[in-house]
């Protein structure tokens, strides 16, 4: 099954789920006699989602256009770096882990030094300079010219 | 209608909102040049600094600015290197990449920025003349004929999706609108669909949703297939000659005048931005032109270059008419500078050019002033802001997400914030794969609320789902968003059965 279907199926199983929840809304006392209920549109949409999620399941293949701007020929997927990819998606979890504990200053240096070296950069000598900077850099703007609060330190500092 | 024209004119004249203009041009093209980074994802960005500005019309001439500075870098890099940095300017590449290496980029660049130029000047003055009367005619409408319009609208953008992508896009539509109804609302007393989960109280930031759906995508993509990220030559001739002769500006004349008319009328239209713009506009001059100048198309043709710049920039223009006269996004960009609004408390909409006329009028006058600030201070900065695209990809990536992330975290000061951008991140990855469009999931998110405020205030109205047919404007309304999605399945049919009969008549088994 091609991966278009795949994803069908994932969101008609999203869509009976949505379903599942709307048609078993708790509707509080109050607004059973009204009109138009919390759980009107999401009826409709769950019964929508699923209904369209089957056509693309059952429909016959579509004529694909090759010339497709976002498309991407599968057979080049195995030449796809994964690992790198899942590297800097590793890389931004950690990032929004560790943000509050260890501060903006140190998580931000360590994210964009983390993910050149990730995406196979080895020059330290430029690449610390740079990540250092960057965070002081927008931590400033951020902090000082939005006015935006940005706890720049570890934990153990008293900020 | 003058006071308000007066109004917006000492609105956007200020100083501070002149400075607006001029920075938004300058970070749009400065961003929109590297290869990744499209328009939506840049005004996702920005929306952040733009709500910290705090006054709407500012905040909204800077948008206007970056918009437009973004298309404009992504036709540089089209030109250039043969890195159409957005969708919209992929056509420009057919004709402008050949020229550069011919060593005529500096003209090149000056075809583009000058039909850009008229292309938005037309489209200004057009939506000077359209939106009031549109606004005008909007003021009629109830709640029943906005539900109905924003079906229309919804239906339009499925209709507009491309072969075989209907029922895709359709989906996507649907799930946003769906990921809509998370979260408290104005209607309801207690908030739905949350799962027991806290951070979804108050529903899915729209910031983080246009991130995960535009920005994190693209940069993915650029690190799996890092073909993809150097794809682009440098073209090797330098930048200079940024003139153009009066023959030029003779054979380019008419492409411009047809094709400013043409971009504007794609714009307005829901569904159908920039791009589909920038592609039919070089067709139709394509075809249009004669001999020995249709043989040069895709060979370095000025009119080639002309025709999608003029197109492009006209339909962005455009694509305003529906955002302010019925509050209504008819591209995933002009969805984002929609929710921009309502995070800076101003409703777009017919009552817009009545109750904040500075507002409306500032935004249309700032456009034009965009298209001077890209012609008269872009044009001669080129050379120089064309360094940007000389930065490795080891660091430009990294910068990216970093960006990504830094965007949905002061929006929202919260950390679970990026766990979610994240997660939405990488689906959106694989769904783009496989060919889901994206573009439809925000703009079902962003209209989904205002989709069900007016279906229950028609409903509370009529007491029941009557006005569907009662009402004349409504129901034909509904008729056309019905059809518009029954349309292209119903060709689509007639060219299977076709082909069948075509295939029957040589003799050839049928199978597929």
């Amino acid at each position: 099954m091609a991966l278009d279907r795949w994803i069908a199926l994932i969101f008609l199983v999203i869509s009976l789920i949505y379903g599942y929840a709307a048609f078993h809304y708790p509707l509080l006392p109050f607004e059973r006699g009204m009109a138009f209920l919390p759980n009107t549109q999401p009826m409709a949409l769950s019964v929508l989602g699923a209904v369209v999620a089957l056509v693309i399941l059952f429909s016959r293949k579509a004529p694909t256009d090759d010339e497709d701007l976002g498309g991407i020929d599968l057979d080049e997927v195995r030449q796809f770096k994964i690992g790198q990819t899942l590297g800097l998606v590793a890389a931004m979890v950690l990032y929004a882990l560790l943000l509050r504990p260890i501060g903006f200053l140190a998580a931000t240096s360590l994210f964009i030094a983390g993910c050149s070296i990730v995406l196979g950069e080895r020059k330290f000598h430029v690449l610390i300079p740079i990540a250092l900077v960057t965070a002081l850099v927008i931590w400033y703007l951020v902090q000082e010219t939005l006015g935006i609060y940005m706890r720049p330190w570890p934990w153990f500092i008293d900020n | 209608m003058l006071d308000g024209v007066i109004a917006g004119l000492t609105t956007a004249l200020t100083v501070q909102n002149l400075i607006m203009v001029v920075a938004g041009c300058l970070i749009g093209t400065f961003i929109g040049m590297l290869p990744g980074l499209g328009p939506m994802s840049i005004i996702a960005i920005m929306i952040p600094v733009a709500i910290s500005i705090g006054d709407p019309a500012a905040a909204l001439i800077m948008l206007a600015g970056v918009y437009y500075g973004a298309i404009f870098g992504g036709s540089t890099s089209s030109i250039l290197i043969n890195a159409p940095g957005v969708a919209g300017t992929v056509a420009t590449s057919f004709d402008g990449y050949p020229m550069a290496r011919k060593g005529l980029a500096g003209k090149a660049l000056a075809v583009a920025a000058i039909s850009s130029f008229a292309g938005g000047t037309v489209g200004a003055i057009l939506l000077f003349g359209f939106a009031p009367a549109l606004a005008t005619v909007a003021l009629l409408f109830h709640s029943a004929e906005y539900f109905a319009l924003m079906v229309v609208g919804l239906s339009a953008i499925a209709a507009f999706a491309g072969t075989g992508k209907v029922a895709k896009a359709l989906l996507m539509t649907i799930v946003g609108l769906m990921m809509a109804t998370v979260g408290e609302s104005a209607l309801f007393n207690a908030p739905r669909f949350t799962m027991g989960i806290q951070d979804l109280q108050s529903g899915f930031s729209f910031i983080t949703l246009a991130m995960a759906m535009f920005a994190l995508p693209e940069a993915f993509h650029m690190v799996l297939d890092p073909k993809r990220s150097r794809r682009g030559q440098p073209s090797g001739g330098e930048i200079k000659d940024l003139m153009i002769t009066r023959q030029e500006a003779k054979a380019i004349a008419p492409v411009v005048g047809r094709q400013s008319i043409q971009g504007f009328l794609i714009g307005v239209m829901p569904g159908a931005g920039a791009t589909i713009a920038s592609f039919l506009g070089y067709a139709v001059e394509r075809n249009i032109a004669k001999g020995e100048e249709q043989e040069e198309f895709g060979k370095g043709s000025i009119k080639g270059l002309a025709a999608p710049e003029t197109a492009n920039n006209a339909a962005c223009t455009g694509s305003f008419v529906p955002l302010l006269t019925l509050g209504i996004p008819g591209s995933g960009t002009t969805a984002i500078l929609l929710g921009a609004l309502i995070a800076l408390n101003v409703a777009p909409g017919p009552r817009l050019m009545i109750d904040r006329p500075d507002i409306f009028w500032a935004v249309i006058v700032s456009m034009y002033l965009g298209n001077v600030v890209l012609l008269i201070l872009n044009l001669p900065l080129i050379p120089y802001i064309a360094k940007v695209l000389a930065v490795p990809r080891n660091y430009l990536i990294p910068f990216i997400l970093f960006f990504t992330l830094m965007g949905s975290y002061i929006g929202q000061n919260n950390a679970t914030e990026l766990l979610i951008l994240v997660g939405l991140g990488v689906c959106a990855t694989i769904m783009r794969f496989a060919d889901y469009p994206l573009a439809p999931l925000l703009i079902g998110f962003i209209l989904g609320g205002m989709m069900e405020d007016n279906f229950a205030r028609a409903v509370n109205i009529t007491d029941g789902v009557s006005f569907m047919w009662e009402r004349p404007g409504t129901l034909i309304l509904l008729i056309v968003g019905v059809a518009l999605i029954f349309l292209p399945a119903w060709r689509r049919r007639r060219a299977f059965a076709r082909q069948r009969a075509q295939v029957r008549k040589e003799g050839v088994a049928d199978g597929d």
